[in-house]
């Protein structure tokens, strides 16, 4: 009988963390910023047929960077979670940290039992009726989870992204002042100058009932980038 | 995760994943021990649903009946389904809600998951088979019978169905109602339907038609001056689906009454 070859713990996460992050390094950034009018949501996703927003549910919505089959398959299963839980108990029993802990759990216990794990970095955000009571969590490939403050970013530029908002975003703006900064941070991460049909946009509109989320079109955003 | 997509309940519908995954939450999951008598519920009356020019109205009185006692007076019994549908309920009046939200929560499944909704054929299709889905219960006294209606955003066009209680569905050209006093209203819309009307004209025959069925039939609920309580009016256009305010409602009711004397 073949004896297995013995590999450490640690040295086996260290490379299953290695090989994730160097997944979601190839995806492109995207960005959720807490704005006046609701939590915005900007990715760099020229075409923007296979969407990476999303909505979950009626204050909640999703982002996904990395392999787009994984993210694809937890976004339907939190849309899933979602719906039952406001069909067997009510609308508003559904919170976007209790989709976020259920992904932290399953990315968890992927990243710990699976010998692949998933090559992806989520965002969870809930716009409330007030900035200071807005929710962005980001969720990693190993399950850890961060609540993040005024914006957040996933994917492989994050850290370039992160800081050209660290230097430019100085309290809460309108909606066309912060799609200019975002789209600004996503140019300084090296994806280039960027026109409005290579971005995907959307907003969790804060003044909404019921179903709060909006895709902002090509049009929409051309138009609030002129200014 | 690790569900086959195409797997049954995996897919888009929201109905199917209850099936596969929670069936206890289906409205039909109960069923009454054998040779029990039908069990006294709240019953709703007569709803109604017709064409006009721009759309389709949808109405209901405000009545449910258990016997011969009231059970609630102002009970919404037409229920937007999504932005452009609405489903308006006769029957049993426990399941017949449960149904409208797990059939609303279908269609917005259906539409996060796809990323389109449903053309409104698809939509009036899967309402029969949840119909049909409840037929064991139907049989036991606690029957679902729907009407829906929508706005056709391909065909550009109001369009209303009814539904019998084994889930078989028909489209009508102009004008559906149910419930226990749908006789006298069907009547009063057959006598008045006008093909292209506006929304004021449909609205006001909505409600004359509700009138004639409180006028005839015990079950059904008229509007209530006193009380301030007055049919449920939907509109739904290619704008999407709005409630029509009370205020208004009270005031077409009240020239409604000072033409007929």
């Amino acid at each position: 009988m073949a004896m297995p070859y013995y590999v450490s713990p640690e040295q086996l996460m260290r490379d299953k963390a290695e090989f994730a992050k160097k997944g979601v390094g190839r995806a492109r950034a995207i960005v959720a910023i807490r704005a006046e009018e609701g939590i915005l949501l900007v990715a760099h996703n020229p075409g923007a047929s296979l969407n990476k927003l999303s909505e979950v549910y009626d204050r909640i919505g999703f982002a996904g960077a990395g392999q787009y089959s994984e993210f694809e398959a937890l976004r339907k299963s939190g849309v899933r979670h979602a719906d039952l839980t406001g069909y067997a108990y009510s609308r508003e029993d559904v919170t976007a940290r209790g989709l976020a802990n259920g992904y932290s759990q399953m990315l968890g216990q992927i990243f710990a039992h699976e010998m692949k794990p998933m090559e992806v970095e989520l965002l969870v955000a809930q716009v409330g009726p007030d900035t200071a009571a807005d929710e962005i969590y980001r969720i990693s490939f190993d399950g850890s989870i961060a609540a993040e403050g005024q914006f957040a970013v996933v994917g492989g530029d994050a850290d370039r992204v992160t800081a050209s908002l660290d230097r430019h975003v100085t309290g809460v703006a309108g909606l066309a002042a912060s799609l200019a900064l975002c789209k600004q941070a996503l140019e300084d991460g090296g994806n280039g100058t960027l026109s409005a049909a290579d971005l995907e946009v959307a907003l969790i509109d804060r003044s909404a009932k019921g179903r709060a989320f909006r895709r902002l079109g090509t049009p929409r955003v051309e138009a609030l980038l002129a200014g | 995760m690790k569900h086959d997509p195409f797997a049954p309940g995996f897919g888009s519908s929201f109905y199917d994943y209850l099936a596969a995954t929670r069936p206890e939450l289906l409205p039909a999951a109960t069923s009454l021990p054998p040779g029990a008598g039908p069990p006294q519920v709240p019953h709703g009356t007569t709803v109604l649903a017709l064409r006009f020019g721009d759309g389709v109205v949808v109405a209901g009185d405000r009545m449910a009946s258990d016997g011969y006692q009231v059970s609630s007076r102002r009970i919404d019994k037409v229920i937007p389904t999504d932005a452009y549908s609405a489903m308006a309920i006769s029957g049993a009046v426990g399941p017949c809600l449960e149904m409208a939200k797990l059939f609303a929560t279908e269609l917005e499944f259906y539409e996060k998951i796809e990323g389109r909704t449903l053309s409104l054929s698809g939509k009036a299709n899967k309402l029969g088979q949840m119909v049909r889905g409840n037929l064991p219960l139907a049989l036991q006294g606690l029957a679902v019978i729907p009407l829906f209606a929508g706005y056709d955003l391909e065909r550009r066009t109001g369009r209303v169905f009814k539904y019998d209680v084994a889930g078989g569905r028909t489209e009508e050209t102009d004008y559906v109602a149910a419930g226990s006093g749908s006789g006298q209203a069907r009547g009063a819309l057959k006598k008045r339907f006008r093909d292209g009307m506006d929304e004021e004209a449909s609205v006001r025959m909505a409600l004359e038609a509700l009138k004639d069925a409180a006028d005839e039939d015990l079950g059904t609920g008229g509007a209530d001056p006193v009380r301030g309580i007055y049919p449920t009016v939907l509109v739904i256009t290619a704008e999407g689906t709005r409630e029509v305010p009370e205020n208004q409602v009270s005031a077409l009711h009240q020239a409604l009454g000072a033409s007929e004397e």
